[in-house]
């Protein structure tokens, strides 16, 4: 049986470089030098899953998005 | 913020402020009423300190909500403000007061001028930056431990620390601090008169336009020679004044202010004050924990709606203000448990003490390093840490946009 991976998509125009997606979920996330986030689509692996929902939910500009669910 | 509430202060009518309900605290608490507003009718129509009618919004989920639509709760339109007897300034002079604000306006206007700022405060940016902080941190304590016992720990650890990092950081030299320490303080400072604030708010500006004309003759290696060196022809003067200014200001009286009330409330709470002492794993949560129990942004931040909304079920009109109450959101219980307890074990993440949506605080990087730097370098080098006084004769500064201790004297 497939477990389905979580993804996670993130939009730099929205993207407000808070840096609270690196903090929550260092394993996931990175900011460029300009201070946004440069993931733009990622599957995530199961053991960061946690961390990176909570990066989710933690993001103050909504710029990042679980798109698997 | 606090640019954005000295413009409130500024258009507001010259009555002696009464503290108004979302200001009022006990000790670290707000008020009992503030809790039953939030878990019975969640927004309410109340007075800003100013006397001006304003919305309060006092639920979790509602303040994160208000806070991520920035089209329908503006920063930029404040024609709610103009209340009668505020002192008048001529167009040209609050356009030039306003310049650089990243607090005074809303997407795109503010997209601009955060993205030139956000390459200075991503995390990596921040980790470079940790030695030195370290450094400062055991300079102001080594400081202390030949001056005392006792010590004031605002006035040698809180404020100190936070302001020569602001100051280093920015290029402001660290020797002014004496009179810029004074104005931004009292710029705050809700119960002294308009007129006052607004002649320290034109004498601070006068002071950043010569610090601004100097990196502009010769950048240096701080943030104000990277923007003048990066954005120098994307940046207008006013707007380079307008951003040190407001970086000067947030950068040293939030963080001072959370260094002090939370070294009380860990005073106050000795098992857990020994759990960030010894233990290098308590200290994140425990920072996310004092943030979220002292909720120190007091005042409440402020928003105008663009149209016609409905926030938890309560009507407001178009180009009414909005007043957001994050102190008594962070302790609502549909965010946590026992949110009037301080648990630094538990997981505080989802506070909005840093606020939400595109204006949430710059500075939360670098103000999380200084304060996961400071309390555990402060605990080891003091284990002993005591109060000097009893708990009831601290004083604390509640006429003031930032909640915090006007001193902390202390013993070990
Ligand atoms: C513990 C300390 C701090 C707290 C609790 C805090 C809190 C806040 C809050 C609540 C806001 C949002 C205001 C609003 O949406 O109306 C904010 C914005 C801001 N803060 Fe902080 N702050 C802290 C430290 C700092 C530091 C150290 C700096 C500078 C180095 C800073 C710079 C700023 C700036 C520039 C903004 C405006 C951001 C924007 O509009 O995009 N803050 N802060
Ligand atoms: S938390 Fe959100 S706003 Fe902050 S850097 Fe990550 S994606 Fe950008």
């Amino acid at each position: 049986m497939k477990i389905s991976q979580m993804r996670i998509t993130a939009d730099r125009d929205v993207c407000i470089g808070a840096g609270m997606c690196v903090m929550t979920a260092e394993e996931v996330f990175d900011q460029g030098d300009d201070g946004i986030v440069v993931v733009i689509e990622v599957e995530v692996p199961p053991e960061h899953a946690d961390a990176a929902a909570r990066a989710v939910a933690a993001c103050p500009s909504g710029a990042l998005r679980r798109v698997d669910a | 913020m606090t640019e954005t509430l000295q413009e409130e202060a500024r258009e507001a009518p010259e009555t002696p402020p009464e503290m108004p309900l979302h200001m009022r605290r006990k000790g670290f608490d707000p008020v009992p009423e503030m809790a039953a507003l939030r878990d019975d009718e969640g927004v309410r129509q109340v007075e800003t300190a100013f006397g001006m009618p304003a919305f309060l919004v006092t639920r979790h989920a509602d303040v994160k909500a208000v806070l991520a639509d920035s089209a329908r709760f503006s920063n930029e339109s404040r024609r709610a403000f103009d209340a009668p007897g505020a002192p008048k300034l001529s167009a040209e002079e609050r356009d030039r007061m306003r310049a650089g604000n990243l607090l005074g306006v809303d997407p795109p206007e503010h997209t601009r001028l955060r993205r030139m700022l956000t390459p200075e405060f991503t995390v990596r940016r921040m980790r470079r930056l940790e030695p030195r902080i370290v450094e400062i941190v055991d300079d102001h304590l080594d400081q202390m431990g030949k001056a005392g016992p006792p010590s004031d720990l605002v006035a040698d650890f809180a404020l100190p620390i936070p302001s020569l990092v602001i100051c280093e950081l920015l290029g402001v030299p660290y020797a002014d601090r004496e009179s810029f320490q004074r104005r931004t303080g009292k710029l705050l400072d809700i119960s002294l008169p308009m007129d006052e604030r607004l002649e320290l708010g034109r004498e601070s500006r006068e002071y950043m336009a010569g610090l601004v004309a100097r990196a502009q003759a010769a950048p240096g290696d701080d943030m104000l020679g990277m923007l003048v060196r990066d954005h120098g022809d994307d940046l207008s003067t006013d707007e380079l004044i307008g951003i040190a200014g407001l970086l000067l200001i947030a950068g040293h009286e939030t963080t001072s202010n959370m260094l002090g009330l939370g070294a009380l409330a860990l005073l106050r709470h000795p098992e857990q004050l020994a759990l960030v002492r010894d233990d290098p794993a308590a200290v994140a949560p425990a920072v996310e924990e004092l943030l979220r129990f002292l909720g120190i942004v007091h005042s409440g931040i402020p928003r105008t709606t663009t149209r016609d909304v409905e926030v938890g079920g309560v009507a407001i009109p178009a180009g009414s203000l909005v007043i957001l109450a994050l102190a008594a959101a962070n302790r609502d219980p549909r965010l946590l448990a026992d949110g009037d307890r301080l648990d630094i074990t538990r997981d505080a993440a989802g506070h909005v003490a840093f606020g939400h949506g595109v204006h949430h605080c710059l500075g939360a990087p670098l103000a999380r390093m200084e304060m996961r730097i400071a309390f555990p370098a402060l605990l080891r080098r003091f284990p002993r840490l005591a109060l000097a006084v009893p708990f009831d004769e601290v004083e604390f500064r509640a006429f003031h946009f930032i909640y915090g201790l006007r001193s902390l004297p202390v013993t070990w």
